[in-house]
């Protein structure tokens, strides 16, 4: 899914893209894909924001950072926060996961190869130090919810990895 | 308010939050660092999700209710969580032994509870699966570890089992509140998930090598709030801040 088809006012995404992930302050929450619709009425900002796993903190800080950074124009910010549909990995955008690979986080894989690193059965997982795919899973749950820890076996770097949610 | 569906959500929720706490208590004292991370982040997305359980709970109760009155200001009866997920972490057998016989379990609910004709509930599940089916898949796979390791391993995780599988009866009980949910669509038929729960336990017990329990004597109460002893001394730690500075915020 890209931001075209969401409804997302283009006049409010230059402010939208100075809030960032706080976990992951490379990724604005626009490449992340948890603004699911920003619309002005009546001179208020409606945000829909949706989580990507059910207890992830980032998200009373995310909606806080809306509203400062709606107020430094001027703006007042109304966040409702939406579960269905389920985020998706899929909805981070391809620049956003450049940049995730380039701040030492491995992209999601697909359903299916994801399933087969995190279950050990086979080395996919580039090392976002060196880019080999010999590596392996240490733990699958990570510094945050939505990552995996892994290691690699020829430059010995130990990295995240984010996992694919669909 | 529909008391019906505000017992019924709190039935399944509390489970989350109980289960948590348990969890939560293990943060800085895992086994390992990995573990211990493990651990906590399981803890952490089971109170995700009670949070959106509760959430929509307080919007059904009205008046004043709150995610956070209605997690820190009732009664030890008041609380429907199953016996299980209150069980102590009496050592990391028990904790995964635990971890294991509920996750089977909360699968196939939140499989089931995605096509409830509440669409609320329904995207709750919706969510919540895809986080379930990881603590699935790290909880079978340390019970596969510890039963297939040492023969200490596969001692404690039998012990752990033996010890924890009176519990797991009760968790396909049907309140009669519960029922009338059924009925409209709403809640999961529990009773039809035990076949099927106990043919993917025993499948990872016997590849553990773990001697799945004869015993067919259960215990049960927790569905109906009578909570076994250890839940008064969760309650007082999940409850502290609450009851010693009431209306306390932050």
């Amino acid at each position: 899914m890209n931001i075209e088809s969401l409804n997302i006012e283009s006049h409010l995404i230059p402010t939208l893209e100075t809030v960032s992930d706080p976990e992951i302050p490379v990724l604005t929450v626009l490449d992340l894909g948890v603004i699911r619709e920003a619309v002005e009425k009546d001179g208020i900002i409606q945000i829909k924001l949706t989580p990507t796993y059910s207890g992830c903190p980032a998200m009373d800080v995310i909606s806080d950072d809306l509203k400062a950074a709606f107020a430094t124009i001027g703006k007042e910010v109304n966040v409702e926060l939406v579960l269905a549909p389920a985020w998706s990995t899929d909805w981070i955008s391809e620049e956003g996961l450049q940049k995730m690979e380039e701040y030492g986080i491995a992209r999601p894989l697909s359903e299916t190869a994801d399933k087969d690193v995190l279950l050990g059965q086979k080395k996919l997982v580039k090392c976002t130090n060196c880019g080999s795919t010999n590596t392996h899973l240490v733990s699958q749950f990570g510094s945050t919810a939505c990552k995996a820890l892994f290691k690699c076996d020829d430059c010995q770097e130990p990295f995240d990895y984010f996992k694919c949610l669909k | 308010m529909n008391n019906n569906l505000y017992n019924y959500i709190l039935g399944v929720a509390d489970n989350s939050l109980i289960l948590a706490q348990r969890l939560g208590e293990l943060c800085g004292h895992g086994p390992t660092l990995e573990t211990d991370i493990a651990l906590t982040n399981i803890s952490l997305d089971l109170l995700g999700q009670t949070r959106s359980y509760y959430q929509y709970a307080a919007k059904i109760k009205g008046e004043d209710a709150t995610e956070d009155s209605i997690a820190f200001l009732r009664l030890e009866r008041e609380y429907k969580n199953v016996l299980l997920v209150e069980q102590p972490n009496t050592h990391f057998g028990f904790v995964i032994a635990r971890q294991f016989l509920f996750d089977v379990y909360h699968y196939m609910i939140m499989q089931q509870l995605q096509n409830s004709k509440d669409l609320n509930l329904a995207a709750i599940a919706n969510k919540g699966i895809k986080e379930v089916s990881y603590h699935k898949r790290f909880s079978s796979d340390w019970v596969k570890r510890l039963g297939d390791g040492t023969s200490e391993s596969n001692q404690k995780i039998q012990e752990a089992i033996d010890a924890l599988w009176r519990f797991t009866d009760e968790l396909f009980d049907i309140l009669e509140a519960d029922q009338k949910m059924i009925n409209e669509g709403v809640a999961v038929d529990v009773s039809k998930l035990k076949a099927a729960y106990y043919e993917e336990v025993s499948e990872v017990l016997k590849e553990a090598n773990i001697q799945i329990p004869e015993s067919k004597y259960f215990t049960r109460g927790g569905k109906k709030g009578i909570h076994s002893e250890h839940m008064g001394y969760l309650l007082a730690d999940l409850q502290y801040m609450q009851r010693t500075y009431p209306n306390m915020t932050w």
